[in-house]
């Protein structure tokens, strides 16, 4: 076999393995909660017999061990379960939610906001990483110059400021002072391909600010570290333009830090992108997260979890991969 | 789409701009070097930035631009007080402390100046603030600014919230409780992640393992995220009191945030342990107490104390949002997280009350100028103990 395609193999299980794990340190938490399921849906004043009754409904009167491959299982299906909000809901109304087709699942909640956040994530994407590869090239390229220098001072404030800050001085001057785009990004389903990009360009920008500046710094650094490399001595005494040194020379080199870098700011976009879904009421997956932390309801609070931890081990397996690929010493051993 | 005609305009205009200064500069000096070699792309930078600064100076003299003129006056504010800050530093005190100030950069300068300032905020802020920060008043929403006529209150100078509590004071008690509750998070997690990882290095075999493996697992769930989730289980463990929840937060973010230390002292450990001066000591009969506080941590005292001013970033980011999204320090406390959120609303009348939109964003900038204060400091003495001049 090809030695990098068994080092690919070989990560890709160790990736799977961890995510067994995380599903297993998910489903302890939740089941360090003071009661049960059972209680926790009927509330305080509930009557043994009926909290018998759900328990058993539940399976929750098996042992932990068989819940927890019940529950995988569950999950590999995409059977997310009920949520507690959605389920009180619909049986005190007495109809369902949706036109009887049951209560409303879990999965049904979180795929439409799931499109929403990946396609918040993939605008910022888009607008981050072209910039901060161009802006960490040219910060390379004139080093210790003014532009460098505020550049790296920029940098350094706007990934050290929390994304509230960020996210509330755009609304103030691109929402508020000139109503150039909308503070609240409004998303419908049935939305044109135009009216939603502006809906989520104000946070996808805040996005863009947060990660962009971590991008560049370390393409800056993975790049200036080659600099001081034999053969880019070499291409500089043939007399080449240094803008040609850097990008046909240093780059190539230079990938498998930045690959990295990307893989990671972008495992950091799907998970990050909490709060700033909060500050501008975007209808996305970190939103209904943080509302299901409040109210406590659990099924969703899990499932978002594991999506969370499943889309940032996806990420930086994809990560450890590039950067193995990227690496030609590997792909073509002696 | 005036705009975009407009902005492609100017920047048509800098680029024909950045040619003739070039020229210019060629023809003015008979072809000194520098011009003659002189990229374009300097050329253009150099008329660009020359254009900012003219559009800068346009927009300070404008009515409407007054949160520009603000910002401005902050950073040459800032800028000042930080050269002053430093200059003060290299002509009094000891030759040591004079050695200090003189290869600083003024961003690090600025840096120390900030964690001062809100170092002595945090532990007079009983002191300073001219109100309890429980304490009610009788005029609920009272604006800014102390003028009357405006709706303000002269007694409460930025103003009431919700309730009638005095914002200034509960700005100036934000310093206490956020920035004291994230040290003392950071300092527990350094701890528990500074001897476990000390540990794990000198003793290695099963516990290192053991210990390595789970924080490789806790590590693959994103922080924020996990910090939510075990808040959830954490506020149904908490009983009425609203200390409880802050308690079980500081103990979750601790441990969170213990697995980073974990792994950076675990591998600064590891390199020292290897060392000549570690296997004599052993040879010598030292014990365990005495080869870690003794011999590992004196030699990892520069990686770690860099690492400790980033991780209290972290930290500090990671309670704020928390508390701005509802689930972290819980109120009668002052904190800014929580402040921002309560008070988010007011941005919208920017165009009518400049200073009530800024209240939102002074207990945000608050935050950010810490954080950004911390990394400046953190980024000189990186450079600093790395030697690196490039």
């Amino acid at each position: 076999m090809h030695p990098v395609l068994k080092i690919v193999i070989q990560r890709l299980l160790l990736g799977l393995l961890t995510l067994l794990v995380v599903s297993i340190v998910i489903f302890l938490a939740v089941n360090a909660l003071p009661g049960d399921f059972a209680q926790a849906i009927l509330g305080q004043s509930a009557t043994p017999e009926a909290v018998a009754a759900i328990r058993r409904d539940l399976g929750l009167d098996q042992p932990a061990v068989t819940r927890y491959f019940s529950w995988l299982a569950d999950m590999l299906t995409g059977d997310l379960g009920v949520s507690f909000a959605q389920a009180n809901f619909a049986s005190f109304v007495g109809t369902s939610a949706e036109s009887g087709s049951g209560p409303v699942t879990v999965l049904q909640q979180i795929t439409p906001r799931f499109q929403n956040t990946m396609f918040l994530a993939g605008v910022t994407a888009i607008i981050a990483v072209p910039v901060s590869l161009t802006l960490g090239i040219l910060a390379a390229l004139y080093r210790n110059s003014a532009f460098d220098r505020g550049v790296n001072i920029f940098a350094l404030s706007s990934v050290s400021s929390p994304e509230f800050f960020l996210a509330y001085i755009l609304i103030l001057f691109l929402a508020v002072l000139n109503p150039v785009l909308p503070s609240l990004s409004n998303i419908f389903s049935d939305m044109g391909l135009g009216e939603r990009l502006r809906a989520t360009l104000l946070p996808a920008l805040t996005l863009t600010l947060v990660v962009t500046a971590q991008m560049m710094r370390m393409t800056r650094a993975a790049i200036i570290n080659l600099l001081a490399s034999p053969y880019i001595e070499m291409a500089r005494l043939k007399g080449i333009s240094p803008t040609r040194v850097i990008v046909t020379h240093a780059l190539p080199n230079a990938l498998a830090p930045i690959i990295t870098v990307i893989a990671l700011n972008l495992a950091y976009l799907i998970t990050g992108v909490v709060v700033v879904e909060v500050v501008f009421v975007y209808p996305g997956i970190g939103q209904l997260f943080v509302d299901s932390v409040k109210i406590r309801d659990i099924p969703v609070v899990q499932a978002c979890c594991l999506i969370f931890a499943s889309a940032y081990i996806l990420l930086n397996l994809l990560a450890d991969v590039l950067s193995i690929l990227s690496n030609p010493r590997l792909r073509h051993p002696k | 789409m005036s705009l975009w005609v407009w902005i492609l305009l100017a920047l048509a205009a800098i680029a024909l701009g950045g040619w003739l200064f070039r020229y210019a500069g060629q023809r003015i000096t008979a072809n000194r070097p520098y011009f003659r070699d002189m990229p374009y792309g300097v050329a253009f930078g150099y008329v660009f930035a020359g254009a900012a600064v003219l559009g800068g100076i346009w927009l300070y003299f404008q009515d409407g631009a007054v949160f520009f003129r603000w910002a401005v006056h902050g950073l040459l504010g800032f800028a000042a007080a930080a050269w002053v800050f430093r200059t003060l530093g290299r002509t009094v005190g000891t030759d040591r402390t004079r050695k200090f100030f003189r290869s600083m950069p003024l961003t690090a300068s600025f840096g120390l100046l900030i964690i001062l300032i809100y170092a002595v905020l945090a532990i007079f802020a009983p002191l300073i603030a001219p109100y309890g920060q429980e304490e009610v008043f009788q005029q609920v929403n009272a604006l800014p600014g102390g003028d009357p006529a405006a709706g303000g209150n002269p007694d409460h100078l930025l103003g009431t919230d919700q309730i009638g509590r005095d914002l200034l004071s509960r700005l100036i008690y934000g310093a206490q409780n956020t920035v004291g509750i994230a040290f003392a998070t950071t300092c527990l997690a350094f701890f528990l992640g500074g001897s476990f990882g000390f540990l794990a290095a000198t003793l290695g075999g099963w516990l290192d393992q053991v210990l390595s493996r789970t924080v490789d697992v806790l590590m693959a769930i994103p922080s924020l995220i996990f910090a939510l989730l075990l808040m959830t289980i954490a506020s149904a463990w908490a009983g009425t009191q609203s200390w409880q929840l802050t308690f079980y937060m500081i103990v979750i973010i601790a441990v969170i945030d213990s697995t980073r230390v974990f792994r950076l002292s675990r591998a600064v450990g590891a390199n020292i342990v290897v060392m000549d001066y570690i296997e004599a000591a052993k040879l010598r009969g030292e014990g365990l107490r005495y080869l870690i506080f003794r011999e590992i941590l004196p030699n990892a005292y520069a990686p770690l104390l860099a690492e400790f001013g980033l991780r209290f970033c972290f930290v500090f980011l990671t309670i704020a949002s928390l508390s701005f999204l509802g689930v972290g320090i819980q109120p009668p406390l002052a904190d800014w997280g929580t402040m921002v959120r309560d008070l988010a609303q007011f941005i919208n009348f920017a165009a009518f009350s400049p200073l009530a939109a800024a209240l939102p964003l002074m207990a945000a900038g608050a935050i950010a100028l810490l954080t950004v204060a911390v990394n400046f400091v953190v980024d000189w003495m990186l450079q600093k103990s790395s030697g690196l001049k490039e």
